[in-house]
């Protein structure tokens, strides 16, 4: 049963600009309106209960899909369903069975301590009063929120208040949780304790996650299906593990040797690019490890330093966007 | 209307964390109470009388616009158009609640903190230094308190809308700075609205500023008593009314631009 349809959705904004190439003093105040179509013609289903890694590059369309599915914005053209419900005609229903998180923004009161703010939104929500205290219980155990929640939200780390925002989107049971960037700035430890928390309340309360990332080891942890949109539209709707397999296996190896040279020539790996004594070797991992092919470049050139470069998302989207393009062409 | 008393409790709390912050506006209030008191005093030594006010009437209106000052916040609330420029406005959007009345809530709740806070000690200050004038009648003083809260919420109408002009305007501080001339200018704050040339005086008396302070003071001073101080009740709940109604038809407007054209 899907709890989230969109069909041929699209957003055109009118953004007025300067006119291009305009003299004089009425010329540069004239403006002209251009049409952006921010989302064109995008359809998907998500099914109750599921994952899904929402990606793309800035300025995709990503977050204009969000507010749509929020009902914030009204689509240009095409419907959205989500629990049976139009959300821009019905924002508020839908705002009571959904959960919003954005990395860069705060929904919890800034001056207040962190146990206010989940008092208000008991208020704002109307939370039966035994669900709010087990919910409150039971995140401030899963995310050991006790040592701060008297701590007014302006003085807590990052790390703190992303546990504290989690929790705040989901109090009233959201059926749906929206999350924009929740790993965004954080280290290494906190970023594995908010993954390990969303895949447990996935398992746990069969909450559908959408979830929007820069960071393909969020995907990798918490999605098995993966949506990505560039320009507006769907450029892939599938499963996480083959697109790994397929573009994120690539990574590429970094040396610095004593000396420039000519592109080395180790196997399981090819040179991609050579700089002076830096050259940049690209290896697939099913052919070979970074570790044989640190070994057989060092036993070719004297190496000084390394880095191993994982593939972005935005490269993997690059590559899904020529490929694509190549494959239209080859079929054309 | 569980959730906007909550709202208010919390609007309340919030301030009472910058206990510095009371201090140092308790220190300046004052200060310019005595810098106002000793102009008046000046005034007064060459004239008895100044549009109906004597000299008493001129000390006990200059400490109580000073401890009104943080009732209205004429000068520097940004609230609304802080998040509306960094785009949190949005997670307000998706809740399930009135925007404005929980802005309302919240600002009442603040009010309170602040006439007590910010209110009493100038008026206190200036009453054990200068001779002014307290009403007797338990009656004017409930007149008072009502006309600080019709107060109260008229400068919010008020400031509600400056803020939204955030939606349209990249720069909402220009709109700020306009209002917060006329407020001073023609609320009676900055001089009362009594010692304005007459034909001047009755035009700005049925505007919306003098809601702020001039028809709490008036109320006080006894100026206004009997049917006259309910009239003056009725005056600022009209605009009061009139100027919420009109935030909300500006915040129709700005939804509607959200919507449409994205944040």
């Amino acid at each position: 049963m899907a709890i989230i349809t969109v069909q041929d959705l699209e957003k055109t904004f009118a953004v007025s600009r300067r006119r291009e190439g305009a003299r004089g003093l009425i010329g540069r105040l004239a403006r002209e309106t251009v049409q952006v179509r921010a989302v064109d013609g995008i359809s998907f289903a998500v099914k109750r209960g599921e994952m899904v890694g929402y990606i793309g590059p800035n300025g995709a369309g990503k977050s204009t899909t969000i507010k749509m599915l929020t009902g914030i914005l009204v689509p240009s053209g095409g419907t959205v369903q989500v629990m049976d419900l139009d959300p821009s005609r019905r924002r508020i229903d839908v705002a009571r069975r959904i959960g919003v998180v954005f990395g860069q923004r705060s929904q919890l009161w800034w001056d207040l301590p962190l146990a206010d703010s989940f008092a208000l939104l008991r208020h704002i929500y109307r939370i039966p009063e035994q669900r709010y205290r087990a919910n409150v219980a039971q995140f401030t155990e899963l995310l050991d929120l006790g040592g701060f929640l008297q701590t007014p939200v302006r003085q807590l780390s990052l790390g703190q208040r992303m546990r504290g925002e989690l929790t705040a989107a989901l109090l009233h049971d959201p059926e749906i949780l929206y999350l924009d960037e929740p790993t965004i700035g954080l280290d290494v430890v906190a970023k594995a304790r908010i993954r390990e928390f969303l895949a447990q309340l996935n398992v746990d309360r069969g909450v559908t996650v959408l979830l929007t990332t820069h960071d393909m080891g969020d995907i990798e942890r918490l999605c098995s299906r993966m949506l990505v949109i560039d320009h507006g539209r769907v450029i892939y709707d599938g499963d996480v593990q083959a697109i790994k397999e397929r573009y994120g296996g690539e990574r590429t190896l970094i040396v610095d040797l004593e000396e420039p040279g000519p592109p080395i020539d180790v196997p399981g790996a090819r040179v991609v690019k050579v700089d002076g004594p830096r050259q940049w070797l690209r290896f697939h991992r099913t052919d070979a490890t970074a570790a044989s092919l640190v070994a057989a470049v060092a036993a070719r050139a004297r190496l000084l330093d390394l880095t191993i470069e994982e593939p972005a998302i935005e490269d993997i989207v690059r590559r899904i966007y020529e490929g694509e393009a190549a494959w239209e062409a080859s079929t054309a | 209307m569980r959730l906007y008393w909550e709202v208010a409790v919390r609007g309340f709390r919030r301030y009472t964390t910058y206990r510095a912050a009371t201090l140092a506006g308790i220190f300046t209030n004052t200060i310019f109470g005595f810098m106002r008191a000793y102009v008046m005093l000046a005034l007064f030594d060459a004239v008895t009388e100044v549009g109906g006010y004597d000299v008493a009437d001129a000390l006990t209106y200059t400490f109580l616009a000073q401890g009104l000052i943080m009732v209205a916040y004429l000068w520097g609330w940004w609230d609304v158009a802080i998040t509306i420029r960094s785009g949190d406005v949005v997670t307000d959007f998706y809740r399930p609640f009135d925007y404005q009345a929980y802005w309302l809530a919240q600002d009442l709740g603040r009010a309170l903190y602040h006439a007590v806070a910010r209110g009493i000690p100038p008026f206190v200050v200036g009453m054990l230094v200068f001779d002014v004038r307290l009403p007797l009648s338990p009656l004017v003083w409930v007149a008072f308190l009502v006309s600080i809260a019709l107060a109260a919420t008229v400068s919010f109408a008020m400031r509600f809308m400056v803020n939204l002009s955030a939606f349209w305007l990249l720069d909402y501080r220009g709109p700020g700075r306009l209002a917060a001339a006329l407020w001073t200018a023609l609320s009676g704050f900055a001089v009362p609205v009594a010692f304005f040339p007459e034909g001047i005086g009755a035009v700005v008396s049925l505007l919306p500023f003098v809601a702020l302070f001039e028809v709490p003071v008036d109320i006080f001073l006894e100026r206004q008593s009997g049917t006259g101080a309910a009239g003056a009740l009725l005056f600022q709940a009209g605009w009061a009314l009139v100027l919420l109604a009109a935030g909300r038809w500006m915040l129709a407007a700005a939804r509607r631009k959200v919507v449409i054209q994205g944040g």
